[in-house]
């Protein structure tokens, strides 16, 4: 961020990720934010705001969090922006501290899920009543595509989310932490093709917060926010997370994720070729790869082979989604992109455990969903 | 819009569109069309019609009806029912291509997801999806494959 402060990761708190009967939303996220408040060696009056995403949480959500544990009076700002609220919140924050206006803020997501395909307000009741709105129907529309144009098969499909849980095995904070097979993976119950149950990641619980700070936390090496960059969708596309009923045919205008990767590109001062690992959306495995593209990790229509080259596994060039992703994670929307930057700041630090990415020095983190939203954050040491 | 299309039985079996405004109902004399919207402005068609263009702003869009027939773009077929879905399952659902220059999606009438191709002619039919509560026929759209798959 040219001519303005550093942001750095000064302590991170993460609750796991999976179902959780008895405990409501707000303990979870008190979990998260007290562990990150104790990383960076702060408590009441140790940061200038707070910001909170999450969607299906209701009022006051991050105000709920923070009142029972006595952290209240600050400006407290409730963001949604669906699959990318946490990296909304992200955005706010670390703008707050490069601007100079906060010297340590604090920024947390978390998310109770309900059961099932993701349902929400979205929507008009005539569209679901007609069968227009089921997500996993248009995560099918774009894993077809990526089959007709970027030389994805059903084996490349499958091995996205054999790679995804393999790794989530490492991961205590992963919701599925059982290893598939290509061929277990694609005799799975089909759910709209080409897409198959173990294909998709479960809504879930969670939460994550991140203390952000002008000046590096106490714990480990120094991990800085180079760029946090959110968009939404540009008018015209049919098939982005903004769901129409409609667009203009003679090419897809940008994506919110080509958009955001770009200018976090540019604000980082980053060539993505230079990245260590990515963590990114899989809420089904073709966006994994559909993902890969549009952050420019491999060129356009060159998902297939991406996949067919092992360049995303932990032993390839790139490690993608070492965390395990959100197919072995779970996703609880608010809380996703900030397990993320967790995630990566701890791999930055070198202390990701079974799960490192040896040397790793520079990560990016990626959300995209509903409205349409995508986040990208960049971070390095 | 009235929302009553004909009677089949007279004081016994309605058919009644899922929304209003969506697509032409059985008689019409324009045939059976989606009704979308274009722009006094920029020109474009958008889906559902809405007085305000999505693409650039400009109030007065005026309803066009489009649509007969369009070509196959994606698909996939929902297997179970979504929640607040009324109709049966499978169901085919994609993206269609319409030569007045508008890319919809829709529900298609075939799940049979191998035997549909990229490219291949569609035309729209109305048809009836479920039985409300009141006992009517609820009608809505979808692209049938051409070779009455």
């Amino acid at each position: 961020m040219k001519g303005r402060r550093a942001v750095h990761v000064a302590g991170v708190g993460l609750h796991p990720f999976g179902r959780f009967e008895g405990k409501d939303v707000t303990r979870l996220g008190q979990h998260a934010v007290r562990e990150a408040l104790a990383e960076a060696g702060v408590g009441r009056g140790g940061f200038g705001a707070a910001f909170c995403g999450t969607v299906y949480t209701g009022v006051a959500a991050g105000h709920k969090v923070l009142s029972g544990l006595g952290l209240s009076g600050v400006p407290i700002v409730n963001v949604e922006a669906g699959c990318a609220s946490g990296g909304a919140a992200l955005s706010l924050g670390a703008a707050a501290i490069a601007s100079g206006e906060h010297d340590r803020v604090l920024v947390f997501g978390m998310e109770k899920m309900p059961r099932g395909i993701i349902r929400s307000s979205f929507f008009p009741p005539w569209c679901e009543e007609a069968g227009l709105s089921p997500a996993p129907a248009y995560f099918a529309l774009r894993a077809r595509r990526l089959m007709l144009e970027s030389g994805v098969s059903r084996e490349h499909l499958a091995r996205v989310s054999v790679k995804n849980h393999a790794n989530g095995v490492n991961n205590p904070f992963a919701m599925f932490r059982k290893p598939f097979t290509t061929e277990q993976v694609l005799s799975s119950q089909v759910v709209c093709d080409p897409l198959t149950l173990y294909m998709l990641c479960s809504p879930n619980e969670g939460a994550a917060a991140v203390v952000l700070s002008a000046e590096p936390g106490p714990v480990g090496p120094p991990v800085r926010v180079l760029a946090s960059v959110l968009r939404s969708h540009h008018p015209g596309s049919v098939l982005g997370e903004h769901t129409p009923m409609s667009g203009l045919p003679g090419g897809e205008p940008p994506t919110p994720t080509e958009t955001a990767a770009r200018e976090a590109w540019e604000r980082a001062g980053v060539d993505p070729r230079d990245l260590d690992l990515a963590e990114v959306q899989d809420t089904d495995s073709g966006r994994e790869i559909l993902s890969v593209e549009e952050l420019g990790l491999c060129e356009r229509g060159g998902g297939g082979r991406f996949v067919e080259d092992g360049v995303g596994e932990m032993t390839g060039r790139l490690p993608v989604n070492p965390s395990g992703g959100l197919l072995s994670k779970g996703e609880p929307l608010g809380a996703s992109a900030l397990g993320q930057v967790v995630e990566l700041a701890w791999q930055l630090r070198g202390a990701a455990g079974p799960r490192q990415v040896e040397g790793a020095r520079l990560a990016v983190g990626h959300t995209v969903g509903r409205g349409a939203n995508a986040s990208v954050v960049v971070l390095g040491r | 819009m009235p929302p009553v299309a004909r009677r089949w039985y007279p004081d016994r079996v309605a058919q009644v569109p899922i929304h209003p405004g969506l697509f032409t109902l059985p008689g019409d004399p324009r045939g059976t069309r989606l009704l979308a919207a274009r722009c006094p402005s920029c020109a474009g068609l958008h889906f559902p019609a809405g007085e305000t263009c999505p693409y650039c702003g400009s109030d007065g869009c005026h309803v066009e009806a489009i649509g007969a027939e369009g070509r196959l773009s994606l698909w996939t077929a929902v297997r179970t029912a979504p929640p607040g879905y009324r109709g049966p399952v499978p169901y085919g659902f994609g993206v269609v291509d319409l030569p007045e220059g508008l890319r919809v999606v829709s529900r298609l009438a075939s799940a049979e997801v191998e035997r549909l191709r990229e490219g291949e002619a569609v035309d729209l039919v109305v048809e009836p999806l479920f039985t409300n509560d009141a006992g009517d026929e609820v009608l809505s759209f979808a692209y049938a494959p051409r070779d009455g798959r």
